[in-house]
């Protein structure tokens, strides 16, 4: 099977440098400037898959990015490892390890094969049809078509390389070096646009700079040698820059896109490390031109996927561009011109050419009568009606075409070959000009959608706006140019220019056979196995949508998103549902236009760069103390402080326990702070609070609840009345920020005649809360020229002091319950101020506590924390915090709503304690709470919201929502478990001190 | 992502500001006066156009001011501009 198809030198590929590389753990040869698809038709390779549904063998069809088959695994079992890579964009190196994707066990024998056998089963919607029923044995289903089929497997290590992302500013961005592409960035530059030139292939010139022929020519020189003269050019030009291997992936509204760059893919994998191996361009362009080119269609016709079936512009580029033959005995089946370009370029490389089957009858053109000058054989009005060969193409049928186009007639010929080159027209590259917002229209004299309205300031030029011939190119591209770019002339006016093709086609969407459509397999979609026949039961079944027989079929829904194939699926729809194509529309094509790897999305953002996070003042003291850390928003909180091998459980006991018994200390830094000023910042406060502000004294400090306008809790916070027109309002940790940009949107849309001004001082201060009934000794230690006397400094009042000379706010507020301060200081000064908290509390067995313990003590006392105990469903009245609502006051945010039918009801989800039968069993945060088993559906009452084990009450604890809850006190209740039931009685939230008597002690 | 002129600081990217829904809707005066069905109309409706809509917008990571926009929401071409206070433009 080995042989060596290399005919002749391409000045593309460098034949003094040899690559060696495994394909399915065989070693072959290649050259340096060949992909992988190239190297393999080399040695004589086209079987490099099997298809997704029928595991029929597959080859090689393109040499581009719209390959549906030869898509393979680079390096298996490395942590390089990558799926559904192209073989036509693989640049091969030393070292290259590839290997077939959808088969299972190998390439050659696939166990798959048998649904090829099993095919008239397996019809559109067969897996939908099949085994949504019954919805039991899916499970089961699912095991085997995962096995058998399926794409690539993702990397199981982590990924060694370095991604990044970069923003770029242009003038003008100039996607895709074909010859219009050059021309648009020529010209840009020469008019002093700052351009970006970018290109997915790793040379510069597209499909014109291999095009060798004396069929085309400009100023009389050949089309290549021109270009590579206008190329040589554009390199010298300072305000241009030239990315090469750069694939557009979306072009978004407003001229933003985004490119993967790739600047390591190429190298041996042993010289990657420390190079940055893609690059996600995030590109903001002035003006766009959009040089895509266009994409061969294929032809569908019965068996049209054997291995050895490639377009016939691939087999000319890999020829011209790689000097490699597809097959020894190539035949071409074509509905237009192209076909004879590659039937000429193929001769002048001394390939044999067994016939070209032309479905026009009447047909002349220069480039035909070079071929048939030729002696090749040329058979007119002519289809193929069946192909022959397993895992290779060995033979084709052919019939000739009824004038009319719908049906066969005369015998049939049989032609051996072992490579078919297809061309079914060309089709522009749109996607990137849709996927930015463009309508299309459609152009019925070649059936073409071609670019019409622009969504912004951009162009699209040459054959992705439907310019396919050299003349047609060149003689539009001017005029466009100096209308775009508003420039009075360009380098390009008048050129002379000779091209050949003929630009007559005869386009038949799904060719006539000699057999009924139920018995052929006419491949429309190749990646995802959707035939013509498919897309026709779809529409006997009776859909209508293009998108709906899309998904109904999954024609256009695999890695290569239908490039090939979706034209041939609107056509089959159109002429069957009789509609016309323009009418029809198209699916839409999504951004990437071709896949990007994880990397490149995330680029420098992983692992401790995800996110940012924040650190208070005392971390530092917390790391050497070895604290465990939690995660509150982007906040690292000390979650608790394990001793001597202490588990979670036994640190946060002893925590909770010392703080009620002598004295404990948290860093609560992380609260939110907002500073208040303005002579309406008490009318300000009564309006966003459920309670009354005006009459706070200055000095002292109150709770507040925040509402959203629809009544339910949104945040809550202390607020301490600094000055007659000053507050400071402490937020939640994670609500810091959403509270700020509630109050100023009030401020600055409905109030925006008070006069009130809001300052965010989290970072600015550090607070150290020492809580415990050794708390007062502590802190006048810390602070001995201030009277802690309870007359002086009462429970929720603050003073202005000083610890030596650093001014200080002190708060005498709790959250735990306990007698407790606040000490607020200039950031910096933080951790000195903790330090000496710490000091001062050693007679006391000072215990710094996290936020665990925090939370275990604020439950034992039943103090919510908004977003555990509450969701964006609890009203204050829900949480039976009836207290903190004003009666009086005639409006505030979420007043109204208190009283709207729906959140008046008795029987809303309302917060109570539980109490487990057993008491030593904890309950889980989230379990459900029943109250009889007996009647189906089982009635869900609420779950639980908080639990814990108090190590001062001497039992479990926990806090739930449950319906009706609040007139339910002392009722049993029942949590179902996942091996038992646990019984638990309704009590009230507050579990310790009720009156309030360890908060004034 | 689109461009947005903020009328405080200039054109920026969109991702530094937060969109903020339906532009003039005013919080009732005197909320307490209302039916359920009147406030529910002021707490819940919005409209979702396709075409010319009256938003408002925050620049969050920037001056911190609310504004309005006109964006046609079948192209997110932004129209129009304008701060809080201010009229709508007619055309
Ligand atoms: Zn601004």
């Amino acid at each position: 099977m080995t042989k060596n198809l290399r005919v002749k030198t391409s000045k593309f590929v460098d034949e003094t440098y040899k690559i060696s590389f495994k394909f399915n753990g065989t070693t072959y040869y290649g050259y340096k400037g060949d992909t992988l698809a190239s190297a393999l038709l080399a040695n004589n390779i086209h079987l490099v898959g099997r298809s997704f549904k029928y595991h029929r063998p597959r080859g090689i069809m393109t040499a581009g990015s719209e390959e549906p088959n030869a898509i393979v695994q680079l390096h298996k079992n490395s942590p390089r490892t990558e799926p559904n890579v192209r073989a036509t964009e693989v640049e091969i190196y030393e070292g290259l390890e590839a290997s077939s994707q959808n088969c299972w066990p190998s390439v050659n024998f696939d166990i798959g094969g048998i649904n090829n056998i099993l095919s008239p089963l397996l019809p559109a919607g067969f897996y939908y049809k099949t085994f949504m029923w019954p919805a039991s044995f899916w499970e089961k289903y699912e095991y085997f078509i995962r096995k058998s089929a399926g794409l690539g497997k993702s990397p199981t290590m982590p990924d060694p390389d370095i991604y990044e992302h970069k923003y770029i500013h242009c003038d003008v961005l100039v996607i895709g070096a074909g010859i219009s592409g050059i021309m648009a960035a020529k010209t840009a530059a020469q008019n002093g646009f700052k351009t970006l030139l970018v290109d997915e292939k790793p040379y510069l010139g597209g499909s014109t700079i291999y095009q060798n022929s004396e069929h085309f020519k400009i100023n009389n020189q050949i089309s290549s040698s021109w270009l590579e003269k206008e190329i040589s050019e554009i390199k010298k030009f300072e305000n241009l820059e030239i990315k090469t291997r750069t694939s557009v992936a979306a072009f978004h509204g407003y001229n933003f896109l985004l490119a993967r760059e790739n600047l390591t893919d190429h190298i041996p994998l042993e010289q990657r490390n420390n190079k940055t191996r893609q690059r996600l361009l995030k590109i903001r362009a002035k003006k766009v031109i959009t040089a895509t080119g266009s994409l061969e269609r294929p032809l569908v016709f019965d068996n049209n996927d054997r291995p050895g079936i490639l377009l016939s512009s691939a087999v000319e580029k890999y020829a011209n561009l790689f000097g490699v033959a597809c097959g020894e005995k190539n035949v071409l089946f074509t509905n237009n011109d192209s076909a004879y370009e590659t039937a000429i370029s193929l001769h002048q490389k001394g390939i044999n050419i067994e016939a070209i089957i032309d479905n026009r009858e009447e047909i002349d053109s220069k480039l035909i009568k070079e071929t048939e000058k030729n002696n090749i054989k040329i058979y007119k009005g002519y289809t193929i009606v069946n192909t022959y060969g397993y895992k290779r193409i060995n033979k084709v049928s052919i019939m000739q075409i009824s004038k009319d186009g719908q049906k066969v007639v005369g015998s049939k010929i049989s032609i051996t070959c072992d490579c078919l080159g297809i061309s079914g027209g060309w089709t522009p590259a749109v996607h990137l000009f849709t996927q930015s917002g463009g309508k299309l229209k459609f152009r019925d004299e070649d059936q073409v959608f071609i670019p019409n309205i622009y969504s912004s300031d951009q162009i699209s030029v040459g054959s992705c706006n439907g310019d396919f011939t050299l003349d047609e190119i060149l003689s539009n591209i001017p005029n466009i140019l100096r209308n775009f770019l508003k420039v009075k002339k360009t380098d390009y006016e008048n050129l002379e220019v000779y091209s050949s093709f003929n630009k007559s086609k005869r386009n038949i969407w799904l060719l006539p056979s000699d057999k009924v459509i139920g018995k052929t397999k006419p491949f429309v979609d190749y990646q995802n196995d959707a035939t013509a026949k498919d897309i026709k039961l779809a529409l006997r079944e009776g859909f209508r949508s293009i998108e709906h027989v899309k998904r109904y079929t999954t024609t256009g829904m695999g890695t290569d998103q239908g490039k090939l194939g979706n034209m041939h699926a609107l056509g089959i729809i159109s002429e069957t549902a009789g509609s016309k194509m323009g009418e029809l529309g198209t699916t839409t094509f999504r951004p990437p236009y071709t896949p990007l790897t994880f990397g490149t999305i995330v680029g420098r953002n992983v692992g401790e760069y995800f996110d940012i996070f924040r650190k208070t003042p005392i971390h530092s003291w917390h790391v050497k103390n070895k604290a465990e850390f939690e995660n509150v928003g982007q906040w690292k909180r000390a979650w608790y402080y394990p001793k001597n091998g202490e588990t979670m459980h036994e640190a946060v006991q002893r925590e909770s326990k010392a703080a009620r018994d002598s004295a404990g200390i948290l860093d609560a830094s992380t609260l939110g702070k907002i500073d208040i000023q303005g002579t309406d910042a008490s009318e300000f406060l009564n309006r966003v609070y459920t309670n009354a502000w005006s009459k706070l004294a200055i000095g002292k400090c109150r709770y507040g609840l925040m509402l959203n306008e629809d009544g339910m809790v949104y945040d809550d916070g202390v607020t301490t009345r600094l000055g007659e027109n000053h507050y400071i309002m402490t937020t939640t940790t994670g609500g810091a920020a959403t509270v700020l940009g509630k109050l100023e949107d009030y401020l600055q849309t409905e109030w925006p005649e008070l006069d009130v001004y809001l300052t965010s001082v989290t970072d600015h201060y550090a607070t150290v809360s020492v809580c415990g009934p050794n708390s007062k000794k502590i802190v006048s230690q810390v602070i001995p020229d201030l009277d802690f006397s309870d007359e002086n400094f009462p429970h929720m009042s603050f003073k202005n002091t000083k610890i030596d000379k650093i001014k200080c706010r002190v708060m005498r507020i709790s959250f735990t319950g306990e007698h407790s301060y606040e000490i607020n200081v200039q950031a910096n000064y933080g951790k000195s101020v903790w330090e000496k908290c710490m000091e001062a509390g050693k007679d006391f067995n000072i215990t710094p506590y996290g936020t665990e313990t925090m939370h275990l003590l604020r439950a034992e006392k039943g103090f919510i924390i908004v977003g555990q105990d509450t969701d964006a469903t609890m009203t204050p009245i829900d949480l039976q915090m009836d207290w903190i609502v004003s009666k009086k006051k005639y409006d505030f945010i979420g007043k109204r709503s208190l009283y709207r039918s729906d959140t008046i009801r008795e029987d809303r989800k309302q917060l109570v304690g539980l109490l487990t039968e057993n008491p030593d069993e904890v309950l889980e945060e989230g379990a459900q709470i029943v109250a009889d088993f007996k009647k189906t559906p089982v009635e869900m009452l609420g779950h639980v919201t908080s639990s814990y084990y108090s190590p001062n009450l001497k039992k479990s604890i926990a806090l739930g929502v449950v319906r009706g809850g609040k007139n339910m006190i002392g009722q049993k209740l029942i949590i179902p478990m996942e091996n038992k039931q646990i019984n638990v009685t309704v009590a009230d939230p507050v579990f310790l001190d009720k009156e309030n008597k360890r908060l004034n002690a | 992502m689109f461009l947005i002129e903020c009328p405080y600081c200039g054109e920026r990217e969109q991702s530094e500001f937060k969109a903020g829904g339906e532009a003039h809707i005013i919080r009732p005066k005197q909320p307490t006066e209302l039916s359920d069905d009147q406030w529910a109309e002021y707490l819940f409706m919005r409209k979702n156009i396709k075409g010319m809509q009256f938003e408002r917008w925050v620049h969050t990571h920037g001056c911190r001011k609310w504004f309005n926009v006109v964006r046609d929401t079948s192209n997110d071409i932004i129209k129009a501009v304008y701060k809080m206070g201010e009229k709508p433009p007619t055309k």
